[in-house]
């Protein structure tokens, strides 16, 4: 085993070579790839609208305005709970932090009792007609990222509580609230094409 | 391309050196198929000429610069790049696209947006696993695998144009001598037309994969001199022949399953899954081009189709020999 | 990474430092270590033996189709069989050849070339590995449970762009397709994370003074073919997900019975299925750039037109997806605006076709076996790239859509080009990750039979296209002047499969017998070459420091060191 000697880096460079957070960038690139997945799906939302020629049509659905509200506003309490990480005010992150996740979980249960109505009272299923294939897969994926976002959150929440969390993990958090706004960026849209355009 | 050509050269394929069989694109007897052959002649020339002057200077550089067996081992001058080189080698290929590109679209827009006139026959087709069926609306005429249409002389035009959709999954239209392919979607209607410039029967087959025996999915188009399209169209538009030295048969075919999927005009058998039979005993051909239409071959296909066809949808009703051989008797009178 | 002396590799406490290597422990031991190794260098060759597995497994796919179709009405096999053989070839070929043996490539190279200890997430690269792995066994279980309770199944039989509504319930019974959907969903999840791990590795895990403009052209290639996995391997997973959705929950999305569109399948395919294709070939293209200036010994010319060009085909190649639906029924305006952007990739792709030959003019070219295998692609891959723009000439793509014609020039592409590039890159690293060299006679032999029957075999392939054979048939009519042309081709196969015999041969022998390779035995200048061979676990003892594109080259020239070309070390961007 020979190694051609390389020239090795001084002290002198080290503190001026800096890259970018491979957190930050895994997690741009997997945003990159959601984002792709989620076009795909609200392509197919959209050229299927009006396309359904039987079976409960989307004048059923009903303005998800306070859900929306709950979801957004997660986006503001997470921010809040980031910053209070910084001022390493760990009392503070846990309240924002659990305050995010109870908006989420609200949302989540918004949607659910929205799909129970939808089901029980205008038999709208997912192989009822296009339009409940098309809105069912897209909420539905929509709301399956959601589950895994709080998911995540709650472990963060549980290493706080336990002190396991500490200031120097403020970069895994951001990483982490940066996939939260996604989730709520995409609501965004998903709100757009199926409540707005779409009814 | 090297082998090709010596392949081709060396003979024996003599058929396939002058690319002129029943199938070739190359062959052309209609305006869509000729337009095509001419830009293709054109594309390809282009391509050629790029491949001798890039190859050329692929195999001279990889030549001139091989390491020298008396070569002191020293690095070559190092050279990292040129700007101007880089630009000038771009604009050659950009001015190449833009010609290629004006040349294309212009073809696109004269086949495809290409007017309907007034005398033009209009027919429908429809894919099925794994046979076609074809309508002519303004006739009132169905049949199946067999397409008949009038020559189309430069002098007095009378092009087909057809209207392609499908029944069940996605086929593909595709004579090569006459026109290019165009698929058969299910839920959506393509067009296509052709205008053939010389009698004939010209063959081709689906060309999208629909299951399992795409493969036997063969097409012919018969292209009739106007009297023979006439006299044709004439025979077609007869409910089925009534001869009652076969009524057996007849009764063999309703009482059977035979009629829940296939049709004969005047008859009860209204059946629309399969061809229409209507008018069997003319055509050249059974299980879409798979066997040749003989009294032997109908029967074996009425017996077990899986014999001829495997995977076609028609089922064998497991009929005695004699039920068979009513039946077929029976069909082979439906001319 | 910047800060701390020795990080640690993989960030996992340094278990795998203290193993020596593979060797010493029981057969067990060993076994065990390769399954739940995180370390980037044994991943790729995980990926690659994986690859080179199902390598031999499409082949003898391959082989069964050619003989099938050396005879007219032949009956070798049966249509069902026929239709699902040439499925799984095109599936396995595709995704469990082409992708791993790319990836593989990559998960080794990439680290040593930046002068790193692992990739960004070895975790995530292990779990990619391992998603990939087992789709591939997912999608050839289907041989097994694919049956199902109608009868129907064994494998899938629906072509591997899978056209709706054929995969719908109600023409492909059975599971087969339920195996196919889900092991591209599966395979799927390991090429997204395995691009997240790769560009995470080029933007954040670089030795000091390797600046963006100082990494390897193979890098860079590898960066913008894995931008291509994120947004174009995504929508086939979303997809699939539609599909199955469709199959399991009574979905409409492709059912056309419903209103649902065959059409918008075919869309969703071929935005997956095109930028697919530059998936692959670019990092044929990374191979080519670290091969071709080696044995020209020239620096590559034109790096930044290098970059640009990578860049470019990147993202002209997300416009061209309906060049594949020429015949589908699109507008003459949509039809025009594909023919367009589709022969606008050729531009790119010439430049960098340019570019080697001009880094080759004036050079010493010396012809080892990976540079033969490198001069073969750029051949092929002309051509390769002319029937392509042949091809994206609507009105005759009418013509030559679905045809042998086509078949021809996909297999230029990913034969000719992308396997040419990928045997170049085998011969070429070989050496570092074994330590012993490829045996040359053996790969000489290797080259020119698989040289002849590549010609043999594809050259000839495009005539029955061009005298009417639609591709997916399991046989053809006697009187079509296609069989004697049939033969010849299948002919080709043949040869090919020798070839790919003696290589298999050829990797054994010399892994075990082959000639001691010494850390640089073909005289390169990019970092991996600085290591011992095979690499140890860490890669490198101490962070390497970088001043130029080729740190060997500085090396070893003191008196004509390369230009740093840009701003100084250590300062910071990205």
């Amino acid at each position: 085993m020979s190694t051609i000697p390389m020239a090795h880096a001084s002290h002198a460079v080290d503190s001026d070579w800096q890259l970018p957070s491979r957190g930050r960038v895994g997690m741009l690139s997997l945003i990159l790839a959601e984002s792709a997945i989620f076009v795909i799906f609200v392509v197919a939302y959209v050229y299927n609208i009006g396309k359904s020629t039987y079976g409960p049509q989307p004048k059923v659905l009903e303005l998800p305005i306070l859900n929306t509200i709950f979801l957004l506003s997660s986006s503001a309490t997470i921010m809040m709970a980031e910053r209070a990480l910084v001022k390493r005010a760990m009392a503070a992150f846990s309240a924002w932090w659990g305050l995010t996740i109870a908006l989420g979980a609200i949302f989540l249960l918004g949607t659910a009792q929205e799909w129970r109505k939808l089901i029980v009272v205008d038999h709208l299923t997912i192989s009822s007609n296009l339009f409940g294939t098309t809105y069912y897969s897209l909420v539905g994926l929509h709301a399956s990222h959601v589950i895994v976002g709080l998911i995540m959150l709650t472990a963060v929440l549980i290493f706080a509580l336990t002190g396991a969390l500490k200031p120097e993990h403020t970069e895994k958090v951001e990483v982490l609230a940066l996939y939260w706004h996604f989730v709520d960026a995409v609501w965004v849209v998903v709100f757009t094409v199926v409540y707005v355009i779409g009814r | 391309m090297l082998s090709a050509a010596v392949v081709l050269a060396a003979g024996g394929a003599e058929r396939a050196l002058a690319l002129k069989t029943d199938t070739s694109i190359f062959s052309p007897v209609s305006t869509p198929s000729s337009s095509i052959y001419s830009l293709s002649l054109f594309v390809l020339a282009i391509a050629a000429g790029i491949f001798v002057v890039v190859g050329g200077l692929i195999v001279y550089t990889a030549v001139r610069f091989r390491q020298q067996p008396n070569d002191d081992d020293s690095e070559p001058p190092q050279i990292f790049g040129s700007n101007q080189i880089e630009l000038s080698w771009t604009i050659i290929p950009v001015l190449i696209v833009v010609v290629l590109f004006l040349a294309t679209a212009r073809m696109i827009f004269a086949i495809q947006d290409a007017p309907k006139p007034a005398a033009a026959v209009e027919v429908t087709a429809i894919g099925h696993q794994f046979w076609w069926e074809f309508r002519y609306p303004a006739l009132h005429i169905t049949t199946a695998n067999e397409l008949h249409i009038p020559v189309s002389p430069t002098g007095d035009p009378r092009p087909t144009f057809m209207k392609l959709t499908s029944a069940d999954v996605i086929h593909s239209f595709w004579v090569p001598r006459l026109a290019g392919k165009v698929d058969l979607v299910p839920n959506r209607i393509n067009e296509l037309w052709m205008d053939p410039h010389a009698p004939g029967v010209y063959v081709g087959q689906c060309a999208q994969f629909c299951g399992v025996e795409h493969a036997k999915m063969l097409l012919r188009v018969s292209v009739d001199t106007p009297d023979q399209f006439a006299a044709w169209v004439k025979r077609e538009q007869q409910p089925g022949v009534q001869d009652a030295s076969i009524a057996a048969g007849r009764q063999e075919f309703e009482r059977q399953a035979c009629m829940n999927c296939h049709a004969i005009a005047g008859t009860p058998a209204h059946g629309q899954f399969g061809p229409d039979l209507t008018h069997l005993a003319s055509r050249k051909t059974i299980a879409a081009g798979a066997a040749e239409n003989t009294t032997e071959n109908l029967e074996r296909w009425i017996a077990d189709p899986d014999q001829i066809k495997p995977g076609s949808l028609m089922p064998s009703m497991h009929l005695t020999p004699d039920q068979v051989r009513e039946i077929t008797a029976y069909l082979n009178t439906l001319q | 990474m910047a800060e701390g002396s020795i990080p640690v590799p993989g960030g996992l406490g340094g278990a795998e430092v203290a193993r020596p290597d593979a060797h010493g422990g029981t057969w067990l031991e060993t076994l065990h270590s390769w399954v739940v190794t995180v370390d980037h260098k044994k991943l790729g060759v995980l990926y690659v033996l994986y690859a080179l597995l199902f390598l031999v497994v499409g082949g003898i796919e391959a082989l069964i189709i050619r003989i099938q179709l050396f005879f007219p009405d032949n009956h070798f096999v049966s249509a069902e069989t026929f239709n699902r053989v040439f499925t799984m070839h095109g599936t396995t070929m595709i995704f469990f050849v082409a992708m791993p043996l790319v990836f593989g490539f990559g998960n080794y190279l990439i680290p040593l070339m930046l002068g790193v200890r692992d990739m960004a997430f070895p975790r995530l690269n292990a779990f990619s590995f391992w998603m990939s792995a087992f789709g591939g066994l997912l999608l050839y279980y289907s041989f097994i449970g694919g049956v199902g309770l109608q009868g129907a199944g064994s494998a899938p039989d629906v072509g591997w762009w899978a056209y709706a509504p054929l995969t719908a319930r109600a023409f492909s019974r059975g599971h087969s397709t339920d195996y196919w959907a889900l092991s591209l969903i599966v395979s799927g999840f390991g090429s997204i994370g395995a691009a997240i791990n790769f560009i995470a590795t080029a933007f954040c895990m670089r030795c000091k003074g390797m600046t963006l403009f100082r990494m390897p052209l193979f890098v860079w290639l590898y960066v913008v073919s894995s931008g291509l996995v994120l947004v174009a391997v995504s929508p086939l997973t979303a997809a699939q997900v539609m599909l199955t959705i469709d199959r399991y929950l009574g979905g409409h999305f492709f059912d056309t019975q419903a209103g649902g569109s065959a059409i918008v399948w075919a869309h969703f395919f071929w935005i997956f299925g095109h930028p697919e294709v530059y998936v692959l070939v670019l990092p044929a293209f990374a191979i080519m750039n670290e091969v071709v200036p080696v044995f020209s010994r020239k620096a590559i010319f034109g790096y930044p037109a290098m970059v640009a060009a990578s860049v470019g085909i990147g993202f002209v190649s997300l416009g061209v997806w309906a060049h594949h639906m020429f015949t589908i029924g699109m507008t003459s305006i949509s039809n025009a605006f594909f023919v367009l952007s589709t022969m606008l990739v050729g531009i790119p792709t010439g430049i960098k076709i340019f570019n080697w030959i001009a880094t080759m003019w004036g050079g010493k070219i010396r012809y080892r076996t990976p540079m033969l295998f490198a001069v073969g692609f750029l051949v092929q891959f002309l051509i390769a790239g002319l029937t392509g723009i042949i091809l994206s000439v609507a009105p005759f793509n009418w013509q030559l859509h679905n045809s042998y014609f086509v078949i021809a020039h996909f297999h230029y592409v990913i034969v000719g080009g992308i396997l040419f590039a990928i045997f170049s890159g085998i011969y070429y690293w070989f050496p570092k990750v074994t330590g012993r060299m490829l045996n040359e006679t053996l790969g000489k032999w290797h080259f020119w039979l698989f040289v002849i029957g590549f010609h043999v075999c594809f050259d000839v392939m495009h005539i029955p296209g061009i005298l009417g054979m639609p591709r997916s048939i399991y046989t053809y009519e006697a009187d079509r002047g296609w069989t004697m042309l049939n033969q010849i081709v299948s002919f080709g196969a043949l040869i090919q499969g020798i070839a790919i015999a003696i290589l298999v041969y050829n990797m054994v022998h010399s892994c075990l017998k082959g000639r001691e390779a010494g850390p640089d035995p073909w005289d390169a200048w990019t970092l991996e070459w600085a290591t011992p061979s095979p690499p140890p676990p860490y890669n490198f003892a101490t962070e390497p420091l970088v001043a130029s594109r080729r740190p060997l080259w500085d090396l070893k020239h003191p008196d004509d060191p390369d230009e740093p070309l840009e701003e100084p070390i250590g300062v910071s961007q990205s």
